[in-house]
């Protein structure tokens, strides 16, 4: 079996457009959230949002392959730009080298809206012109990833709802555990637009705290009243050991633990015991005692029952050993498809800076996360190995469990 | 619409939306080997068409236009063609 690590990461998202954006936004506890007056216009209970700039990819991709990215291919595009380079992977490397791709994404509806409207005005599919296709497909993120940077090697997307991007990781982890790849790029990729939550939305499952949007997403708070959609796209490099050494490769970080499982029960309700069993698998996969693991980055999306459930599941399993646990949802909102990836990044710019990134807006503890050692202020602190939760309807749960290369 | 309106026209297009190099945009530019046009593009040449000149394109009536010349004379018989009606 393959020692699994990280050589790259990538982001783009509300808290920043890069790396140092984004680890400076999680050092202050700074929120990224906002106010959407177009979704209040369009009928949104909730106007709530993360907000994310379209990248300006002019001179950085031909027109061809720009047509072909919905939005978050564009973010999707960027973050794995800057991984590539983070990792020291070029075109060269890539021409030689089979490398792949397994990315999160698990919708594309601005792109099959549009379309769609416009045959329904013109009545003529063909007046949506080449890119459509493309842009609409569930892997429209692979696809165009795979094509841009010319990849050889592991081509799919994984769609797992707001767990899509952790089983992207772990996912990846396997291949190259297993040894049927030696370097694949994973992560996580979520569009930021109107058209493309109003069903979530729907469902009154987002914050009305519109009065004050950077204090509406408080996980784990007992005054939470619902989770704040957001975006972007969060990418890693997983290399195998004996690859990242051979091409003298800086190691960030070793995937040391993936654990997954289906809650067997309701399309959107949480269970305990469903997260639970994640973390447990997560631990044996690593075989490690839950007293090793210093940080656990939270699930936790400002939902009532769904933090009372994460919080429930990681006293039991972590109750002795309390470590640090925060929510980066609390700056970000909700990356959903992206989110296991992204808050992958965030843990381990936290790992290499040392310091936790605080749950910011919690106030007041309910009697669940009142047992929980969760981090108000930002925390200077070593950490050598953390985990990081991400569930989704129909009951998906993914715990990964990163530490420290030594 | 004259001819030159159509080809001052169509070469903005082609300028703007499709980047093809200015230098390159003569009556004789082959629309495949010169301008290094693909089957997908001819797709996004129907919607400029009907956007900046109105009427829809069959992909069949691409077969006979090989340069930028032939394309902007398929322009103006269209319009001329629309005209008349």
């Amino acid at each position: 079996m393959n020692r699994v690590v990280i050589t790259g990461m990538g982001i783009y998202s509300c808290l920043g457009k890069n790396l140092d954006e984004v680890a400076d936004s999680l050092y202050k506890g700074k929120s990224g959230i906002v106010l959407d007056p177009v979704r209040k216009a369009y009928g949104y209970r909730s106007g709530l949002t993360g907000f994310v700039e379209r990248p300006d990819l002019k001179g950085l991709l031909d027109r061809r392959s720009r047509i072909m990215l919905p939005e978050q291919g564009e973010y999707a595009y960027v973050a794995t730009l800057e991984a590539l380079k983070n990792a020291g992977i070029d075109a060269d490397y890539i021409a030689q080298n089979e490398v792949g791709v397994l990315y999160g994404n698990d919708s594309s509806a601005k792109a099959v809206i549009e379309a769609n409207d416009i045959v329904r005005e013109k009545k003529d599919t063909m007046l949506v012109g080449s890119a459509s296709v493309f842009q609409t497909m569930n892997s429209t993120v692979t696809m165009n990833l795979a094509t841009i940077f010319k990849l050889r090697g592991v081509n799919f997307t994984i769609s797992a709802a707001c767990a899509s991007g952790s089983h992207s990781i772990g996912l990846g982890y396997h291949f190259i555990k297993t040894g049927l790849q030696d370097c694949i790029i994973c992560g996580g990729a979520q569009e930021v637009n109107h058209l493309s939550m109003g069903n979530f939305d729907a469902l009154s499952a987002f914050s009305v705290h519109e009065s004050e949007p950077e204090k509406a997403s408080k996980p784990f708070d007992r005054d939470r009243d619902g989770l704040i959609p957001s975006g972007g796209a969060a990418t890693v490099i997983l290399e195998s050991l004996e690859s990242a050494q051979k091409r003298g490769a800086t190691i960030l970080g070793e995937v040391v633990g993936y654990g997954f499982s289906s809650n067997g029960g309701h399309i959107s309700n949480p269970t305990v015991d469903g997260p639970y069993r994640a973390l447990k698998k997560a631990l044996e996969d690593a075989g490690l005692e839950p007293a090793a693991i210093d940080y656990i980055n939270a699930h936790a999306t400002s939902t009532p029952a769904g933090d009372a459930s994460e919080a429930k599941a990681i006293f039991e399993v972590f109750g002795e050993s309390n470590p640090y646990v925060s929510s980066t949802k609390s700056m970000t909102g909700h990356e959903c498809w992206m989110a296991g990836a992204s808050e992958i990044v965030y843990s381990m710019l936290m790992m290499q800076k040392g310091f936790v990134a605080p749950n910011i807006n919690f106030e007041n503890p309910d009697e669940d996360s009142v047992k929980l050692n969760i981090v108000k202020n930002t925390v200077e602190t070593d950490i050598n190995i953390f985990l990081s939760n991400s569930f989704g309807f129909g009951g998906t749960n993914s715990s990964l469990i990163v530490r420290k290369f030594i | 619409m004259n001819i030159e309106e159509i080809t001052v026209k169509v070469n903005a297009v082609l300028t703007e939306e499709f980047e093809v190099e200015s230098a390159k945009l003569t009556p004789d530019a082959n629309l495949k080997e010169t301008l290094e046009l693909d089957s997908l593009d001819y797709i996004d040449l129907v919607v400029v068409i009907e956007t900046n000149f109105g009427f829809k394109v069959k992909p069949e009536d691409f077969a006979g236009i090989v340069t930028i010349g032939d394309f902007c004379e398929y322009v103006h018989s269209r319009i001329q063609a629309k005209e008349l009606v």
